[in-house]
């Protein structure tokens, strides 16, 4: 007498083998009705009370899953065999194939209507045109409508740029050169592989002091004083720090890559550090 | 004249600009278009345009959404029907020059569509291009099948499916073509 477990075994193997049996139907590859839906039913019945743990009644799910596509598929071939288009397809490629052109241009001929449709400019649009010509201001005077506000154009001073927030107090060179020291300092410290997670270096305790970090390691990047490494199963970006600035830009073409730093992912990343 | 002879004359006038010259992209008019402009009798109009077409060999043709003829429609599968003044008799092979089409290219359509319609309504476009390769030179094939696509007699999908489009439905019978090309000795 078999035990619970070999039981359990072949029955897994069973709704395996009738998984594998249902996918090239559900290709197309093979005729649906090759498969016998009552005996997979009473497979599933006969080892339906085996099942405990999720992965095996997940197993058995799928199981019923492409037999429903399946069954599906047959009610369609049912259905198109019923219907008035119906024609057995090899035996219409057959004829397709023997047949000469002429032949089934004179057969297209009898069943084909073209559509009739007429392109004509009459006397009376034309006139409508010319009225509407006539009527029509020139550019010159339609765009007056809307004039441009004048503004009187002065030199800014260092000062104004800075109190607008254009200009920082510090050269932005001096800044980046810091900010890359820091990165720099940073992987030393606590990267792994010479690589630090965008999100540890570039959050901090504010919003705006995150965003104007990401601007900074924006420029970092765009500059060749670091690199990212993008992990898009994993949904992981990685900040990896040159030892001395790239110059040349190499054969790889070049790529934009947004990274957006919004209230809610900052909020996210606080929480989770 | 009497008035109501008049009220029809003047109603079929405006239904024949209507259906003759394209006013959309596509050629012919919706249903409820033709109840704007001509009112909620316009079925009837029709009928009476449809009777003078008779003798120029025209007719007016009606798709339905459901694709299928429908024997007794209702004013709401009416509106939604488009409709198309389609010749009502056969072309001649050396008319068929006169619309731009040469026979090779017509062969290719109707093999295209007749093997569509086999395939249930769709069919891969390199099986299509197969079947026509088979008869005509290799480089047209693909020309061939983009020019029905752009015509509208074909719609393809992102994954190179070939499907009938609009204009098969409205000019070609295609229960008639399926049952003339299996009755056709070969």
């Amino acid at each position: 007498m078999q035990s619970k477990r070999e039981r359990i075994r072949i029955g897994k193997e069973k709704l395996q083998r009738i998984i594998e049996t249902c996918r090239p139907v559900e290709d197309r590859s093979l005729d649906p009705f090759l498969i016998d839906v009552d005996e997979i039913i009473s497979v599933l019945k006969e080892y339906f009370p085996e099942w405990k743990n999720p992965e095996d009644l997940t197993l058995d799910a799928e199981t019923i899953h492409h037999l429903a596509s399946v069954i599906k598929l047959q009610s369609e071939w049912v259905k198109h065999r019923s219907t008035s288009l119906y024609a057995d397809p090899f035996l219409l490629e057959e004829k397709l194939k023997r047949v000469e052109k002429e032949d089934i241009v004179q057969t297209f001929f009898s069943v084909w209507q073209p559509i009739v449709e007429l392109e004509q400019i009459s006397l009376h649009s034309l006139a409508e045109a010319i009225r509407y010509w006539e009527s029509l201001l020139p550019l010159k005077e339609r765009w007056k409508e809307f004039p441009l506000a004048e503004i009187k154009a002065n030199p800014a001073t260092r000062e104004e740029l800075i109190r607008q927030r254009v200009l920082r107090d510090k050269a932005f060179s001096d800044e980046l050169e810091k900010f890359w020291q820091e990165l720099k300092g940073w992987v030393e410290e606590k990267g792994d592989n010479g690589k630090v997670q965008y999100w540890d270096f570039v959050g901090a305790e504010t919003y705006e002091e995150t965003v104007q970090r990401a601007f900074m390691m924006s420029f970092l990047v765009t500059y060749g004083y670091a690199t990212l490494e993008i992990h898009p199963l994993e949904e992981e970006i990685f900040v990896k720090p040159y030892e001395k600035p790239l110059t040349k830009t190499g054969k790889n073409q070049l790529v934009s890559i947004p990274i957006a730093v919004t209230a809610e992912d900052w909020m996210k990343w606080r929480k989770a550090s | 004249m009497s008035k109501r002879k008049g009220y029809y004359a003047s109603k079929i006038k405006r239904a024949t600009h209507m259906l003759f010259y394209r006013r959309h992209k596509k050629p012919g008019v919706k249903g409820w278009e033709l109840r704007k402009a001509l009112g909620s009798d316009y079925p009837k109009v029709l009928n009476i345009l449809d009777d003078y077409l008779k003798a120029l060999d025209l007719q007016v043709k009606t798709v339905f959404e459901e694709e299928k003829p429908i024997e007794k429609p209702t004013s709401e599968q009416l509106d939604k029907a488009r409709f198309y003044i389609t010749l009502r008799g056969e072309l001649t092979p050396k008319e068929t020059k006169m619309i731009g089409w040469r026979i090779d290219d017509l062969a290719g359509l109707a093999i295209a569509i007749s093997y569509i319609i086999s395939k249930k309504g769709k069919a891969l476009r390199k099986e299509v291009e197969e079947i026509l390769r088979d008869k005509l030179p290799g480089w047209k094939v693909g020309l061939n099948i983009d020019r029905y696509i752009r015509y509208g007699y074909l719609t393809q999908d992102e994954n190179e499916q070939l499907y009938l489009d609009w204009r098969t439905r409205a000019e070609v019978d295609q229960k008639a073509l399926i049952d003339l090309l299996l009755q056709a000795e070969t």
